[in-house]
């Protein structure tokens, strides 16, 4: 199979995950009565489709490609294979910033909410990267510091301790689309750069210093990857909440499919991420029913698992 | 004098003085000598119900807990040969969280306290660390897997209660020592009990640090002994979560200064026990003084100084 079929037949399996995404959910509604709804719009089925599920069928393509190429982003730039937005402590930030904001008593809405988190984005990937080659428990230490500050912080007010408790939990039930209006642009930024960057990563794949002597510029290639990272993570989370494990994940499917050339990680992590993160929260619909599982911990049950195993099979001196 | 036994006569020193500060201040001053005269039995009443029923517990709980964890780290970091390779980062603080939070919010109310709850979580999660992850730097890696598993579970399950209930729980996702003076001498005793052991096993592991061919010539089995260990570092790290819950970064930083101080490059429990509970009592003071009338919770104090300390541990050294 090349990779542009494998591709193609990917972006299928996305195209039946949309429509599996259109007609379950808590109200059982009938795959006539779907398709009825979506031509005409009307009545109360009308109403489920068009202003619950598709809004969350369309958050959940955004967000899943934002994070799934992130991670791939990440574990290109860091070289590690369990490098995943969520891990390393960025979505956590994201959400402290947000959380902090609400203690403070900063405005609170939409474009606040989205500048926060990747201010937040921004300094926790930064910081990671800048604290050196352990990535893993770099980020597992900020997590912890911003997991116990905020929840320090939290308890102490009621106002924002019920704000923050279901603030991280990232889910894709009950969001609207206004916030996509500002965060789409900042996906689409994080997205292009990340594409950019593809381009040398195969190159930068090699070392440092083997990079540099094939004409790449490691250190400005990092910037810009890190740049994306922030953005796509950072926007992602203002959009659902933090939601980890699926950066993780996601590529390394990709590379099981298409080997190890990083653009088309890339492109196969672009649609496989969606793919993924919608799967996940049709399972927490049905899982629970009458009410539904976030999408958050179902990603959890899924990439746990996944990453012991790789950290189990993979030599530890490359983690 | 060697310099160990220096630094552990300061570290008591240092102790007894903050625990006098801590008895001495707060919202009710009482005068040295009068604090004397409690201590020989001989105050009025409203000095020793402070004395005997508040401050005095919680002191000694912030000493005994600090110890617990301090010993622990020792004992986790010698056998991952990883600074970072304490309770907190195997995944055993998410689970003793899980733990309470299912003890309070999902279990019928009384079938088990937060505290066992807490324990339970957290041996369960230690068990599976060391299971799948091993004895070596893997248990480091897939606990902290676990780790970032179950604080989704626990904002989870957060979210399912009501406010109040949340809010009830919530406290055990950090440690705190606020009114837990009654699970004083349970702790006393376990840790008490274990120290020995910590501080026995903890010379087997100066020869581990040698490496495993060397130990195995020299008569040591590395894999039994690193086993042990775990096991002595995972019940200390119960005595202290069954009290106080999920403290962090004690564990952490006590057998790193410990190292410090001593300049002895082995493990050595028992100092690292003595600066753990001085920073734990000094942490627990600053936490109770910082926000007054605000009581914020220990753990979030040892959070955010302890987060602020890994930063720059992970700073200076590129490679850990």
């Amino acid at each position: 199979m090349t990779r542009r079929a494998g591709l193609a037949a990917c972006v299928l399996l996305l195209g039946v995950t949309i429509v599996l995404g259109l007609a379950i959910g808590a109200r059982d509604l009938s795959w006539d009565v779907v398709l009825h709804a979506l031509r005409t719009r009307e009545g109360e089925a009308g109403e489920i489709v068009w202003a619950v599920r598709i809004p969350r069928t369309i958050l959940a393509l955004c967000v899943g490609a934002a994070l799934g190429v992130a991670g791939a982003l990440m574990q290109a730039l860091t070289r590690n294979p369990l490098a995943d937005p969520g891990l390393l402590g960025v979505n956590a930030g994201a959400a402290a910033a947000v959380v902090l904001g609400v203690v403070l008593g900063l405005p609170d809405g939409d474009v606040p909410r989205l500048i926060l988190a990747l201010i937040g984005a921004g300094l926790a990937s930064a910081l990671v990267m800048a604290l050196g080659h352990s990535l893993i428990l770099a980020g597992a230490a900020i997590t912890a510091t911003l997991t116990g500050l905020v929840a320090g912080i939290t308890l102490l007010d009621q106002n924002a301790f019920d704000h923050y408790r279901f603030w991280v939990v990232g889910t894709l039930a009950d969001q609207t689309l206004d916030l996509l209006r500002y965060a789409g642009p900042v996906l689409l930024a994080g997205l292009v750069i990340a594409v950019g960057v593809g381009r040398v990563l195969d190159v930068i794949a090699l070392g440092d210093d083997s990079g540099a002597a094939l004409g790449a510029n490691p250190a400005r290639t990092r910037l810009w990857g890190l740049t994306a990272v922030a953005l796509l993570c950072g926007a992602a989370t203002a959009l659902v909440g933090p939601i980890g494990f699926l950066g993780l994940a996601v590529p390394h499917a990709a590379r099981l499919i298409c080997g190890a050339r990083q653009r088309w990680i890339l492109a196969y992590s672009a649609i496989l991420g969606p793919l993924v993160l919608l799967a996940a929260d049709v399972l927490g619909r049905i899982a629970a029913r009458p009410g539904e599982i976030e999408v958050a911990i179902v990603m959890g049950l899924i990439g746990a698992p996944v990453f012991i195993a790789l950290a189990r099979t993979r030599k530890v001196a490359d983690l | 004098m060697r310099r160990p036994a220096v630094v552990v006569t300061v570290l008591l020193a240092t102790a007894l003085v903050l625990a006098v500060v801590a008895v001495a201040t707060g919202t009710l001053p009482i005068p040295l000598a009068d604090l004397w005269a409690a201590l020989i039995g001989d105050g009025d009443r409203r000095t020793l119900f402070v004395l005997r029923e508040l401050r005095g517990p919680r002191i000694g709980l912030a000493l005994i807990v600090g110890a617990a964890l301090g010993a622990a780290g020792a004992l986790f970091q010698s056998v991952t040969r990883n600074p970072l390779g304490s309770p907190d980062i195997v995944g055993f603080t998410s689970g003793a969280a899980t733990g309470a939070l299912v003890a309070i919010l999902v279990l019928p109310a009384g079938v088990i306290s937060a505290g066992a709850g807490a324990v339970a979580g957290g041996f369960a999660v230690a068990l599976v660390s060391v299971l799948t992850g091993g004895t070596g730097r893997r248990l480091i890696l897939v606990g902290i897997g676990l780790a970032a598993f179950l604080t989704s579970v626990n904002s989870f399950l957060l979210t399912r209660a009501s406010i109040t209930e949340a809010q009830n729980a919530g406290v055990w996702l950090v440690g705190s020592l606020n009114g837990r003076g009654s699970h004083l001498l349970m702790s006393a005793i376990l840790t008490f009990a274990l120290l020995p052991l910590a501080a026995w096993y903890g010379r087997g592991l100066t020869i581990l640090e040698m490496g495993d061919d060397k130990a195995q010539s020299l008569g040591v089995r590395p894999d039994h002994q690193r086993l042990i260990a775990i096991a002595v570092g995972i019940g200390l790290t119960g005595a202290a979560v069954a009290a106080a819950g999920p403290v962090g970064f004690v564990a952490l930083a006590a057998p790193q200064l410990a190292r410090r101080l001593t300049r002895v490059a082995s493990p050595m429990p028992v100092v690292s026990a003595l600066v753990g509970a001085v920073l734990l009592l000094a942490a627990d003071m600053l936490a109770q003084r910082v926000l007054t009338p605000q009581q914020i919770p220990v753990g979030a104090m040892t959070g955010f100084l302890g987060g602020i300390y890994l930063i720059m541990l992970l700073r200076r050294r590129t490679r850990l």
